[in-house]
């Protein structure tokens, strides 16, 4: 094995990051699935990856597993080149994709013992794996049965099993969680939180909020192929304007002077539909929830109900597309109400 | 910044003895495969016995005069035949494979490109020796001598199996290279139709048209067919086909396996 030294440069990898990723290329024809995507995942964290439906996702864990070779860019896992060093890099990863692939004609049980043969584990090791991860799964009465009989979860787990067999350092989940029951997807969860403490890196991608913010430390979104913003979770989120209160009046009348009242004490950013009958207001922090309260009770407005909202992946994502707009508007709340 | 990082550039290739731990892994996985959905193996064990009782019972009396000499002349060329027929059909089984991610699994795994290509040939080998057994008792029941003895009919059997295991890499390649098993199917069938009726292996060549006759002469299935008759009945020369015979094996597989093995990587 050849050691070299040298300086930290643009194609090396830098300590510390399980994934690196540079520049990264990769067109179908004229679609750009990949148009040059950079992105770092730390060592022992969890990288989630968002964007719509056809972003490029799914490329992107295709080209970090060595299926798909990327047309342009440079890209490092666990240290590992992913054009020049596959091999060393085949044994980094783990890959759960968004497609099952067990093989159906296979049991539970044989499914993962042929994968902990496939890495060299030996037969008694890859035997107590198998059990292990059947367990912990919840797979272990279905085991001895062909994997076609399982109901879609039960294949997704398996999958999932069959990916952490070999204890990557590196795990990539494709969507992992799309399709499960909410039991089902906290034992996912727990089972991931479990690889990252036991001081794994995932790069996990999904469509889903609220999974982002149980497992990644990190975001990236990206979308027709680029990367559109990053950041801390909730940086991503004060980004975005954080949660959406929504007032809903007994009376649909009082709407106007409600949002009136919220102006003077000094939440310009209600604004009022009158439409749906509701008022709503982005809450920059808790304060401003704790002033909407204060001041709609003070004035002994009728509420038919009240209730705040995160910001769905969707709010996220459309309102990073149109950040430039987004922040640089007035708030229009003055003309509705005038 | 003028920390110094170390990394490696290597990327050691797979070892020999990793290497057969996994084709033996894999080759496992094939047989189970077939363990669980037996109905998979029928055309193993059904084509032999089908071809002999159409062509000795429906063609016999015609080409021969009698059953009893056409079983003795055809039987030994329906070897390459059955071989034929199943190499062929692994391309449809292995496109299937690509399309349930299954492939996908394998090919980000640490084991050696081929791994996955040499486990089928593997398994391949023994359902054709299972097909080979079957029709050789069948026919021996129906009247077929063994002319010769155990060593030359093994021979022949030996050799039967590597032009059929040379032709797997092709139906693997073709496999790969299309898109559907339906597609993969239609060529198959394409390939073998002319190969085998072209062939010494149902009818004697000198009653065909000169243009044909030419065909049959460069055909491998015509010299498979020659081999195993010389080694089975004890009649004609035996070192002319079988040389031809190895030579197109080795030709076949020296060009489609390393297509094939760099297909399987390629294969989005
Ligand atoms: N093998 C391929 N051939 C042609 N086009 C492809 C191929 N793979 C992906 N694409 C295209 O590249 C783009 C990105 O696809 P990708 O599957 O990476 O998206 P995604 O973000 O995973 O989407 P989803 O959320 O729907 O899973 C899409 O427009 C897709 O049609
Ligand atoms: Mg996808």
């Amino acid at each position: 094995m050849t050691r070299i030294d040298i300086a930290p440069s643009d194609r090396g990898p830098r300590s510390g990051n399980a994934v690196e990723v540079r520049g990264i290329v990769k067109h179908y024809g004229e679609t750009k699935a990949l148009d040059g995507v950079d992105l770092t995942v730390r060592q022992g964290t969890v990288l989630g990856v968002l964007g719509p439906n056809g972003a490029g996702k799914t490329t992107l864990v295709r080209v970090l597993s060595t299926l798909v070779k990327p047309d342009a860019g440079t890209a490092y896992v666990g240290g590992y080149d992913v054009l020049r060093q596959p091999r060393q890099l085949r044994r980094t990863i783990g890959l759960t994709g968004q497609y099952a692939s067990v093989d159906e004609l296979l049991s539970g049980y044989e499914n993962l013992y042929l994968i902990g043969r496939l890495l060299d584990l030996p037969a008694k090791e890859a035997k107590a794996r198998a059990t292990e991860l059947l367990e912990r799964f919840s797979l272990t009465e279905a085991a001895k049965r062909p994997a076609k009989t399982y109901s879609g979860g039960m294949r997704r787990r398996l999958d999932l099993a069959a990916s952490m067999i070999g204890r990557p350092r590196v795990l990539y989940l494709d969507e992992p969680t799309t399709g499960l029951d909410p039991r089902t997807r906290n034992e996912v969860w727990d089972e991931v939180q479990r690889m990252v403490a036991e001081g794994s890196t995932v790069l996990l991608t999904t469509q889903y909020m609220e999974e982002a913010e149980q497992l990644a430390h990190g975001l990236t979104v990206i979308d027709r192929g680029r990367v559109i913003a990053s950041g801390g979770v909730s940086e991503l989120k004060t980004q975005v304007g954080g949660r959406t209160l929504h007032v809903t009046p007994a009376h649909t009348a009082e709407l106007p002077e409600m949002a009136r009242c919220l102006h003077e004490a000094g939440l310009t950013a209600a604004t009022v539909s009158e439409d749906a009958g509701v008022l709503t207001v982005q809450l920059a922090d808790d304060e401003q929830l704790t002033t909407v309260v204060g001041v709609l009770g003070t004035r002994s407005f009728g509420i038919a109900s009240i209730d705040t909202k995160l910001p769905s992946l969707d709010e996220v994502f459309l309102a990073i597309t149109a950040k430039p707009a987004v922040t640089a508007a007035p708030t229009p709340a003055k003309e509705t109400v005038a | 910044m003028t920390t110094a990082i170390a990394y490696e550039t290597s990327d050691p290739r797979i070892g020999p003895g990793a290497h057969l731990r996994h084709v033996g892994a894999l080759t496992r996985r094939n047989l189970m495969r077939i363990k669980a959905d037996p109905e998979s193996i029928l055309d193993a064990v059904l084509v032999p016995i089908i071809l002999t009782v159409l062509f000795s019972y429906v063609f016999g009396g015609a080409v021969s005069g009698d059953q009893h000499t056409y079983i003795q002349y055809m039987i030994p060329g329906l070897l390459g035949t059955t071989g034929l027929n199943l190499a062929m059909a692994v391309g449809t089984g292995l496109n299937s494979d690509f399309q349930t991610g299954v492939m996908d699994r394998f090919r980000t795994l640490p084991i050696g490109r081929a791994s996955v290509l040499l486990s089928k040939i593997a398994a391949e080998t023994l359902r054709c020796l299972l097909s080979f057994t079957i029709l050789i008792g069948f026919a021996m029941v129906l009247g077929l001598e063994i002319k010769t003895d155990p060593l030359q009919l093994l021979a022949a059997v030996g050799l039967s199996l590597l032009f059929g295991m040379s032709v797997v890499w092709i139906s693997m390649l073709l496999g790969m290279s299309l898109r559907s098993a339906q597609a993969v199917q239609g060529v198959s069938m394409m390939v073998m139709m002319p190969l085998q009726f072209g062939s010494s292996i149902f009818a004697p060549t000198n009653s065909m048209p000169g243009w044909l006759q030419s065909f049959t002469h460069y055909n491998p299935l015509s010299a498979l067919a020659d081999a195993c008759r010389a080694l089975i009945n004890g009649q004609g020369a035996v070192a002319h086909p079988v040389t031809v015979v190895l030579l197109w094996s080795v030709a076949i597989t020296a060009v489609t396996a390393p297509l094939a093995v760099a297909r399987f990587r390629r294969r989005a």
